[in-house]
């Protein structure tokens, strides 16, 4: 009896929760009910049943705490948070992302021109996406101290490559025919540069940026356990966990996590409203 | 030396790349001197009067616990672990990356069945498209290392500890770009060929295993080497917060405790000379599996 009913009731949320999202998945792809409803329900759903079952079972804290008492510890811990936001995000992650960006830009736009360095620079380029660079850590921390200036020095080198990659591919982009009207306009090469060639780079650029944002994150953060101050998200993880504190623990991902997302949601913004003219950005309206 | 422009000839192809090779470690050279310099000065030079650049030069590149080691430094690091150590010692780099490289691949393989399973799921279930693959997608904004420790944490709590634990993590790592691009390939064949298929009369499996799984692995093969680059990252991550004995991640760490920053370059070294193998041994498994091979 006493299991009975606890599972009916389950098995009836269950049956409730796959007919709303099933509801919720037929209506118009392009309305904002279709586009964003239905994952804010799914995750929404996943998230009652989290909490339910932890409660149900009795899941150790230490093993997963349910979504109200990471809630608690994150309204509880909003200061020690905001501190290691700061750190971590605004610092480390931010600063380095800009300062890596704009080297691989750069680099990228200057070695353009001569294509013995791009051919001896890719292929080693190439090679380093291989490579776990955040390997690189614990020397970083070696000469830069444990503040955010090594962690940024970790992110710039994280993601230079990428940026360098995608700058020469895009650059590469633009085709004969617009090069040749640019020159039968006389236009110099600064001016083809900038009114032709990168804007058709532009969307490798912002592939870049996309794919170096979540870098930065990960770079910052992982650069933390190697040495920090008593401040920042991935020193905070590690200490927590070691505490067995889980509930702070993941308050600390979730804000780590929404840092990241709105991160990677603006840069999309940002790409929707530069590279308009864009097939991809057209068609998905 | 024949520098001609000829797209063909041999010095085109690997010329640049050796010169600019030479570059770097030249680079590297003068900031090893450079940046080495004001130790070895404190603290052997300025006891001996009358001391040169020659002396300096050598005596940088020869440190103990250099700022940044020279790379014959690292170079004799890396051989003298491997060949002066019996395989199953932890001085041994080969022993560690073995470690590493197996966590890796046991992640990679769960990644991958994941990602497929995933992929599948999802191409086949409108429903489940629409409410799980943002999240899918979202996933990967999450900086996934940082649960590293947690992930740890947890499984070593319920008794899980070694490589599973650190596998978890390139299993995070690795089913991403894997499910994406399934999903993209599989639904890559186009209507021409799906009304051949109907045509034939084929059923609905016989479509999947005959059209669209072949049709799928130019696009699987290009992910499969970022989820094992990725994986690799994750392993040594993984490795981090364990106080794990073993494995490249931890020989970071311990290099980095114990200030040996000959040992953290030369394990360095080792991973990137792991991740060339492990994307080396797919981009091969590539070219075996796709008739007519990559372009």
């Amino acid at each position: 009896m006493s299991v009975a009913l606890p599972l009916a009731v389950g098995l009836a949320l269950l049956a409730l929760a796959i007919l709303s999202v099933r509801w919720l998945a037929a209506f118009d792809e392009h309305s904002v009910v279709g586009r964003f409803g239905t994952p804010l329900l799914f995750g929404a759903w996943v998230l009652v049943f989290w909490q339910l079952l932890v409660d149900f079972f009795e899941v150790p804290r230490v093993l997963l705490p349910a979504p109200s008492v990471i809630w608690a510890s994150l309204l509880g811990g909003i200061g020690v948070l905001a501190g290691d936001f700061t750190q971590t995000v605004l610092h480390s992650a931010l600063i380095g992302l800009i300062a890596g960006c704009t080297l691989g830009f750069v680099t990228g736009v200057l070695i353009d021109r001569s294509p013995f360095l791009q051919r001896g620079l890719l292929p080693l380029a190439s090679l380093a996406s291989a490579v776990p660079l955040i390997g690189i850590a614990p020397i970083m921390v070696m000469w830069f101290g444990f503040d955010w200036e090594s962690k940024a020095a970790v992110v710039v080198i994280m993601t230079f490559f990428p940026m360098l990659v995608n700058t020469l591919a895009g650059l590469a982009e633009s085709g004969h025919m617009e090069r040749d009207l640019m020159r039968s306009y006389g236009a110099s090469y600064w001016r083809t540069l900038f009114s032709l060639r990168i804007p058709v780079a532009l969307p490798f650029v912002f592939n870049a940026l996309k794919i170096n944002s979540t870098l930065a994150m990960i770079g910052a953060i992982v650069a933390e356990f190697f040495g920090s101050p008593v401040a920042g998200l991935g020193f905070r993880i590690s200490t927590e966990a070691a505490r067995l504190n889980m509930g702070l623990v993941w308050a600390a991902i979730l804000v780590a996590a929404l840092a990241g997302s709105v991160l990677y949601g603006v840069l999309g913004w940002v790409e929707r409203r530069a590279t308009f003219w864009h097939p991809s950005i057209r068609s998905g309206a | 030396m024949a520098a001609t422009t000829d797209d063909k000839s041999l010095w085109w192809r690997v010329g640049p790349v050796l010169v600019v090779s030479a570059v770097v470690l030249a680079i590297w050279y003068a900031a090893a001197i450079g940046l080495n310099a004001a130790q070895v000065i404190e603290r052997t030079l300025s006891s001996q009067p009358g001391w040169g650049a020659r002396d300096l030069i050598k005596l940088t590149l020869s440190m103990d616990r250099p700022v940044l080691p020279a790379p014959h430094q690292i170079a004799l690091d890396l051989f003298d672990s491997i060949f002066g150590w019996p395989l199953d010692s932890p001085r041994n780099l080969l022993f560690h990356a073995a470690v590493t490289s197996s966590a890796t691949l046991l992640g990679f393989v769960m990644g991958t069945l994941l990602g497929a399973v995933l992929a599948v799921v999802i191409v086949h279930s409108r429903t489940l498209e629409r409410s799980m693959f943002p999240w899918i997608i979202a996933s990967q904004t999450v900086p996934v290392l940082a649960i590293a420790p947690i992930v740890i944490v947890i499984l070593g709590s319920v008794g899980l500890t070694g490589l599973f634990p650190k596998s978890i993590i390139s299993m995070y790592l690795c089913f991403f770009p894997v499910a994406v691009a399934l999903v993209k390939g599989l639904r890559s064949p186009g209507v021409m060929e799906l009304e051949l298929m109907h045509t034939y009369a084929a059923s609905k499996r016989h479509t999947f295993w005959k059209l669209r799984v072949p049709a799928s692995l130019p696009f699987l093969f290009p992910s499969l080497r970022v989820g094992i680059a990725a994986g690799l990252v994750g392993a040594i991550v993984g490795e981090l917060p364990t106080g794990a004995q073993a494995g490249l991640g931890a020989r970071l760490l311990t290099g980095s405790y114990y200030g040996n920053t000959v040992q953290i370059w030369s394990a360095l070294a080792m991973s990137a000379l792991l991740g060339l193998v492990l994307t080396g041994a797919v981009a091969f498994a590539e070219r075996v599996l796709t008739p007519g091979g990559r372009k």
